[in-house]
Order: structure tokens, then sequence, then C-alpha cells
């Protein structure tokens, strides 16, 4: 039953930030980037760090893939649709205020 | 993102900071060794503070504030502060006796990350019973209004066993109600004080299926609101722990005195040399310590585990519940199916024994 999915609706106007208690560090010793959260430790990979990184709330959603749209040169809808499912999965673990 | 693993070279990702062992409350599942260390043995404040900076060094990126109470500490402000400016994630795992509104504040000031309120039952008689403290239930209630008022993010740590673990739901309810935005589901294991109250503290196979069945609604119906925490308990489990992610791998334990501990129960285990941090850096002990280098990786293994697929899933399981159970520390532990011990394990789980608690004092 826990693997349904529950359908979350992630805004476009939304400007989603970490709530205190989750940070995204860079650390050598780890590899890498990585997320903290109450008793849990997240491993980031590059791309979810770039839009980790974005989450700061005050960006939108749309701005925040705009920018990742422009700075990889990547299809928008590709990254939308990317970006969307990470932060719902993010908000569903609550690490991530939308 | 998946959860953090490790190659060759492991690096610690965690600190148990056991402050100290003074605690108002008596549970008797109480995770500190029988032979509790006394206020006089503490570290004092600077040699914490270079502990941490040492951890973080080394790797580590969160430490657990615990005990004991960790406010029965008069230092603590002075302590979280040095964890977070050494960059390290401060939890604070308290009992919520003690800390006051205005040593919180200080707290939240100190840059605290996270709090832990163990919470014993969702009634509070029950709840002030098992503590062994009158007046804890509702104390706990009060600070965990004052952690959300500060924006402070809240797990509730419920220990479940025979007498309470048929109010999982109301316990999850309450975690929900308090504000939590996590809630562990910790069955009683069984080291130190549990093992002296195994048979008052053992649950029943039916309680334990209920309860399982009882999880998974609970996820369901509150995905997204609250994360639940669970795993089935030890004795009742077709395959053992990957207790502490795997000796020596991922997380260490600094006693009050100083001692340093693979994991918290370590000192149970027979011949094992440990070392301290008032003689030794953190790198040196966590690379050298004899205590460290005895369980780490596989080669220590016997059969069944040598040759098993789940060598590296679980580690053998939990060296010191092996010892306890077979007098063979370098033995599987005998939760797991394939353990030559495994039928006296589901023995012991059906043993039920309606005797006072013997509380840790």
């Amino acid at each position: 039953m826990t693997d349904v999915p529950v359908a979350r609706t992630v805004s476009p106007d939304a400007r989603p930030r970490l709530p205190r208690g989750v940070r995204l560090v860079h650390n050598e010793a780890q590899g890498g980037w990585v997320l903290l959260a109450p008793e849990r430790v997240f491993k980031a990979d590059p791309i979810a760090a770039e839009i980790v990184k974005r989450c700061t709330g005050e960006a939108s959603v749309d701005a925040i893939v705009d920018d990742l749209a422009a700075t990889f040169n990547a299809p928008r809808e590709r990254i939308l649709a990317d970006v969307t499912a990470m932060l719902a999965g993010l908000a569903d673990k609550k690490l991530l205020e939308l | 993102m998946d959860a953090a693993t490790h190659g060759s070279a492991p690096r610690p990702l965690g600190l148990l900071a056991e402050l100290t062992h003074r605690c108002p409350l008596a549970c008797p599942y109480c995770s500190n060794p029988l032979a509790l260390e006394g206020r006089t043995d503490e570290l004092d404040t600077a040699t914490w503070a270079r502990v941490f900076r040492e951890a973080a060094g080394l790797g580590v990126l969160q430490v657990h504030l615990s005990g004991g109470e960790p406010a029965a500490r008069r230092d603590l402000v002075e302590i979280t502060q040095a964890a977070h400016d050494a960059s390290l994630y401060t939890n604070l795992i308290t009992s919520a006796v003690g800390v006051t509104d205005k040593l919180l504040g200080g707290l939240s000031d100190a840059g605290l990350d996270h709090v832990q309120i163990s919470i014993q039952d969702s009634e509070a008689e029950s709840a002030d019973h098992i503590a062994g403290y009158k007046g804890a239930f509702k104390r706990k209630q009060a600070l965990a209004a004052q952690v959300t008022a500060l924006k402070i993010p809240l797990t509730v740590n419920a220990v479940m066993h025979r007498a309470n673990i048929d109010r999982i739901g109301e316990m999850v309810d309450l975690a929900l109600a308090l504000g939590a935005t996590r809630v562990e589901i910790a069955h009683a294991q069984y080291y130190g004080w549990a093992l002296k109250n195994r048979g008052a503290l053992m649950p029943t196979a039916e309680q334990v299926a209920r309860s399982t069945v009882a999880v998974e609604a609970l996820r369901a119906k509150y995905h997204g609101a609250i994360v639940i925490d669970a795993v089935v308990p030890d004795y009742h489990a077709r395959y053992p722990k990957a207790c502490v992610g795997g000796w020596g791998r991922r997380s260490l334990n600094v006693t009050p005195s100083g001692k340093v501990l693979p994991c918290h129960a370590a000192e149970t285990l027979p011949g094992l040399e440990f070392w301290n941090v008032r003689e030794h850096s953190l790198a040196d002990i966590w690379d050298n310590a004899p205590s460290f280098m005895a369980f780490r990786g596989t080669d220590w293994m016997q059969e069944p585990c040598r040759s098993c697929a789940r060598r590296e899933v679980d580690f053998g399981g939990c060296r010191c519940q092996a010892f306890a159970l077979t007098g063979d520390a370098r033995a599987t532990d005998p939760v797991c199916h394939l353990s030559p011990h495994h039928a006296h394990v589901g023995e012991l789980a059906g043993v039920q024994e309606d005797a006072p608690y013997t509380y840790r004092r």
C-alpha cells in the first residue's frame, strides 16, 4: 500500500523552499552533495543538487525550470517533468515546502 | 536520491554523543549500559567541542546529542553551539524532562536543527508508569508545542512493547497532533536493561502481526502528512537487521566518559579494547582501534554468513545479539532463519511474563 503514489500537484507558481532542519551541503569525505534531514542523509546526484540549490523560497517552479533549461541547454518540457516529479517526491518525504 | 552508502573506504555519517547517563526517567528498555557512568567521569565542554571538530573532519555529517537526558548537563547550549560551529547537523534526543522554555530558546539560537522526543504511550497514566516518572507525559506535550512554535522539525520516538503495541494507531495520531513530521515506531531491542526486562516487554506473535498490518494502513492513510519509520521487531523477524549499518562503517558512539564504541551495546562483548577521546583522535580511533577493526567488513565471518549473498546487506546482523544469545560474538545473529540457533529465538519470543519492570536507576 505504501507504494501507491498519491498525486501531489506542483503549481508552476509555487516557490519551493527547504524547511528548517533540511540542508543541502557539499562534503568531500562523503563524495559530493548531500541533503541533511531529521536523522536521515540523502546523497544528491548533480542534477538533484542543481534543482535543490534553486529552492530558496524566492524563485517559482516556472523560473527554476527556465533557469535550468537555459543553464543546461535542455528541452524545457523534459526539465519541467523531472523537476515536478522530484519536488513532489521531496514534499511527500517532508523535505520540501511547496 | 538514495540513502547515502559507501564503497571500500567507509567514512562515518553519524556520531551518537552520549553526553551523560544521568536521566530523570527510568524506562525499563533504556539503551544505556547496566553499569552507568557517573557525573564525575563526564567529558568537559572543550573536549566535546574538539570531538565534534574531529568528527566533521572525518566526514561525520550529523551529531545526535543524547544521553541519558542531555538536559542534565548545564553546558548543553555551549555543546550544541560547538557542534553547530563544526558544521554538524545537530539533533537533540530528549525525554523532555528538564528542557525548559529558556533552554530550548538557547538551543534554537545555537543552531539546533531537529528535536526527537520520546513518548512512552498514548495514555498519560500508562506512559508515566513505563517512564517511572509522574508528569512526564504532560511535560513531553508541552515541549512538543514549544518545538513546533519555533519551527524546529520534530520527531516522536515511540518505543513499542507488549504494554503499548496495541495502540500504534493512537501513537501516530498523537505524533501528528503534536505537529511531528516524523514518527519512529521503535520496537524494544533486547540489550542491557531491555534484556533484563525481556519477558515483561515481549509482545505476542499475534500483537506483532496486528501491528504490521496497522503500520501499513497508517502509512497509506497519512502519506505525505507524516513519515512513519518502522521495522519488524527483532525476535519476530526472518532476517537480522543491518545493525548500525555495519560495524565500523557508518556511525560511532562516544560515551559520557569519552570511550568510543562502534555501537552503544559494544561493551557487552568480551575482549574488545576501546580507546578514549582523551588519549586518541577520533580519526585514529576510527581507523586503528582494535574494537573498530574487530568486525569491520566480512573477513571475521563464519558460515553461514561467510558465503551468504546477503553478507553485505545485513553484515551478519548484530554482534551483541549474537553473543547474548549464542555465546559467540562471531556467530550469525540468531534472528536470521539460517542460523542454527534460530529456533531458540522463536522460543524466547513466546515467553511473556507479567512481572513488574526492573527500572533503570
